[in-house]
């Protein structure tokens, strides 16, 4: 072992739901070698202890919805080494991104009585928009295996082996029949990145998007599958706007449709 | 962080809470020993839920709620789909019941465990996390570990991962896991029963600050068993209502001088979770977790919010009792859901989350979208009491000096396990202007 002192992590958290930095603490069979590796140097939801920056890597959790966070973002940006971004709000806005197609002064007054106490932006957006960030990992949540992996590959200065490919490869790989094909069910599969291990077909369930657009999406061929499949325009709109609306492919292709929706329909329904 | 004003005016401050699920902070006011104000400050940012769920589907509430909090998604997934099947009149079945049930255990033991050990242990013990008190302890940290994955686990087989699980939906599940996929777990979670009466014996050794608050306890009774994942309203003024009349007794207001929007049942100040279930359904815990919980110095009632750390342990060891009996008496073959079609309506539910109840309402029209949804999570409810606490434990104990007082009224926050991140879409951010 080297005497060199351990990397300094910090956990950082914007609008979000804690899942993602949850899942370092549900490492558990890991968690103590990873404190062996690091130095947990800034992580509230762990430790009152706290030490100064700076860090030399720095995870974010969270999408940027107020002023002061869009300030905050760029201090955290300069005192870390490394910023490693952390699930679907982190890198895409999160679903706190659909007011981005809202009236935010509406969303306001139906949540709350004095809205003017707010303190908010229109927009909720990812990390990337705002610093330049060296490694998004996808995921709602994200998964503590590719956290695992990612960490290790920053202290190793190596790539972080994160797979781009679709879903689709993850389903062939454990072997479990095509829920599109097979049984007709709407899946976002071909389309998704991978990284979840294709769970929701594991459970007869068609994928619904979390770890966002893979690297090459045909979303426009999947859509038109959809509707093949007995989707509204409106559904198709709405199922490619969730945990990563904000993601351009998503985001391109749920505006297509629901505007075909109320071009038909009058409203998205 | 603490400042000495001249006039001989005190304040207190922490300006970002360790160990709680979100962001906050406190500020104490004390001026010639006399605590003048607490505040509990949130600046989590609101995501606005209740906002954006309209227009909507109404099959969407489960994995769109689940979102609002990483540690207790299934407290969310569980209330909103019983809302949402209310509206169509649909009836699950026996087994999907007990299948939500089990689900519930897991997150309820993967909760408890993060917040007995990793959040609230540390308190008792001097530590400032889990991670110097493994240093010292680490077989019991070790020993936590394995706790909390057990009920991970659990949630990863029944609901395919403990964050955000993706096999609930409305009307069940999407597939029910196979007795022989649930009996391999089995071994796991006769290890964490027994572990965590350890765990209950071994917590009880804490030094309890003596501060016991009268407030009213409100919490679910099932007719069967300990509510977790269904039941009806009751409180110890002895008031019991179904869920559906839930509005008419709990109203929110926005005050002016809190960052929460407060709640009140039947006008007045309550609490909710973890001693509130123990105190009002005592009578329906196993008999080796009463047994447990009188050994470990609990009356058939609890009222020191700082004993909630043993009341989460007795709840552990009763949730893998739970886990063990569903599994047991599981037989294959039933299908894992009953169709709901959309309807036109109001529907209502609510259920046990780790830190106490959970309340969802939708109104849907005739082709299923939502027009309106509200949602009132434990931490909204238990804010004022809180608050409350905090002015209590800090006057009691305004002699101490000022390191000490900070961390003991930081505990008085953290025995209620606050989940800011859940709370937050109702809580403003308060900025004070000058």
């Amino acid at each position: 072992m080297s005497d060199a002192p351990l990397p300094k992590l910090a956990v950082w958290k914007f609008a979000s739901c804690d899942g993602c930095q949850l899942s370092l603490l549900n490492c558990e069979d890991e968690l103590l070698s990873i404190v062996g590796a690091v130095h947990i140097a800034y992580f509230p939801e762990a430790t009152r202890a706290f030490v100064e920056g700076p860090y030399e890597v720095s995870l974010v959790e969270g999408s940027i919805t107020t002023p002061e966070d869009a300030e905050r973002i760029h201090e955290i940006r300069e005192k870390s080494g490394t910023v490693i971004t952390i699930g679907a709000c982190a890198t895409a806005g999160g679903i706190q991104a659909l007011r981005n197609w809202g009236d935010v002064d509406e969303f306001r007054s139906i949540v709350y009585a004095h809205p003017e106490y707010l303190s908010t932006l229109d927009t909720s957006t990812a990390i990337a928009d705002h610093i330049n960030v060296d490694f998004e990992l996808r995921g709602c949540p994200i998964d503590k295996h590719q956290l695992i992996e990612v960490l290790a590959a920053f202290i190793q200065k190596r790539t972080p082996r994160i797979p781009t490919y679709s879903v689709c490869v993850e389903c062939k790989r454990r072997g479990t029949t095509c829920v599109a094909v097979a049984k007709g069910m709407p899946c976002l599969g071909p389309v998704t990145q991978a990284g979840c291990n294709a769970l929701c077909p594991s459970f007869s369930r068609g994928c619904y998007g979390c770890f966002g657009p893979q690297d090459t999406p045909n979303t426009a061929a999947l859509a038109a599958q959809l509707v093949e499949l007995g989707m509204s325009d409106a559904d198709v709109a709405r199922v490619y706007r969730t945990f990563n609306a904000n993601a351009e492919a998503f985001k391109a292709e749920s505006e297509r449709y629901e505007k075909a929706s109320i071009a038909t329909q009058g409203v998205a329904k | 962080m603490t400042h000495q004003l001249k006039d001989g005016s005190q304040v207190l401050q922490v300006g970002m809470l360790a160990r709680v699920e979100g962001e906050g902070g406190m500020h104490i006011a004390i001026k010639d020993g006399v605590v003048e104000s607490v505040k509990l400050n949130i600046f989590e940012p609101p995501r606005f839920y209740e906002a954006f769920l309209r227009g909507r589907k109404y099959t969407e509430p489960p994995d769109i709620t689940a979102r609002i909090c990483g540690i207790c998604p299934v407290a969310y997934q569980t209330a909103s789909v019983e809302a949402i099947e209310s509206i169509a009149g649909a009836e699950t079945t026996p087994e999907i019941q007990a299948m939500r049930r089990l689900l519930y255990c897991g997150e309820w033991i993967e909760s408890h465990a993060l917040h007995m050990f990793m959040l609230h242990a540390p308190d008792f013990l001097g530590y400032d996390s889990v991670i110097e008190m493994a240093a010292d302890h680490g077989p019991v940290v070790e020993m936590a570990l394995r706790i909390k994955k057990a009920g991970n686990d659990l949630m990863d087989l029944v609901g395919g991962r403990s964050i955000h699980p993706v096999n609930v939906k409305v009307g069940g599940f999407y597939r029910f896991p196979t007795k022989a996929e649930l009996m391999k777990h089995r071994p796991a979670l006769v290890q964490g029963l027994e572990e965590s009466l350890e765990a209950v014996k071994l917590v009880a050794t804490f030094d309890f600050p003596d501060m016991e608050q009268p407030y009213e306890y409100v919490a679910l009774r099932h007719p069967d068993y300990y509510a977790i994942e269904r039941g009806t309203v009751v409180s110890t003024s002895g008031v019991e209502f179904p869920v559906s009349e839930f509005p008419k007794h709990v109203k929110e207001f926005h005050v002016e001088h809190s960052n929460a929007l407060h709640a009140t049942f039947d006008g007045g100040m309550y609490m909710v979770g973890p001693l509130a279930r123990y105190t009002l359904n005592f009578d329906q815990l196993s008999d080796r977790c009463k047994e447990a919980a009188l050994a470990a110095g609990l009356g058939t009632t609890c009222r020191n919010q700082f004993k909630s750390i043993i009341v989460r342990g007795v709840e552990l060891a009763y949730a893998f009792e739970e886990a063990i009996r569903i599994i047991d008496e599981w037989k294959d073959g039933a299908a894992p859901s009953v169709e709901v079609k959309p309807a036109k309506g109001e529907g209502m539910g609510a259920s046990e989350a780790p830190r106490g109840i959970i309340f969802h309402r939708y109104i849907t029209d005739e082709d299923g979208i939502i027009e309106d949804a509200q949602i009132v999570p434990p931490t909204s409810q238990n804010q004022p009491s809180i608050e409350l606490d905090l002015k209590t434990a800090a006057q009691q104990w305004v002699d101490l000096d000022d390191h000490t007082l900070t961390h003991r009224c930081e505990h008085a926050i953290r025995n209620y396990d606050p989940c800011i991140s859940c709370a937050t879409h109702f809580l403003d951010l308060r900025i004070e202007r000058s």
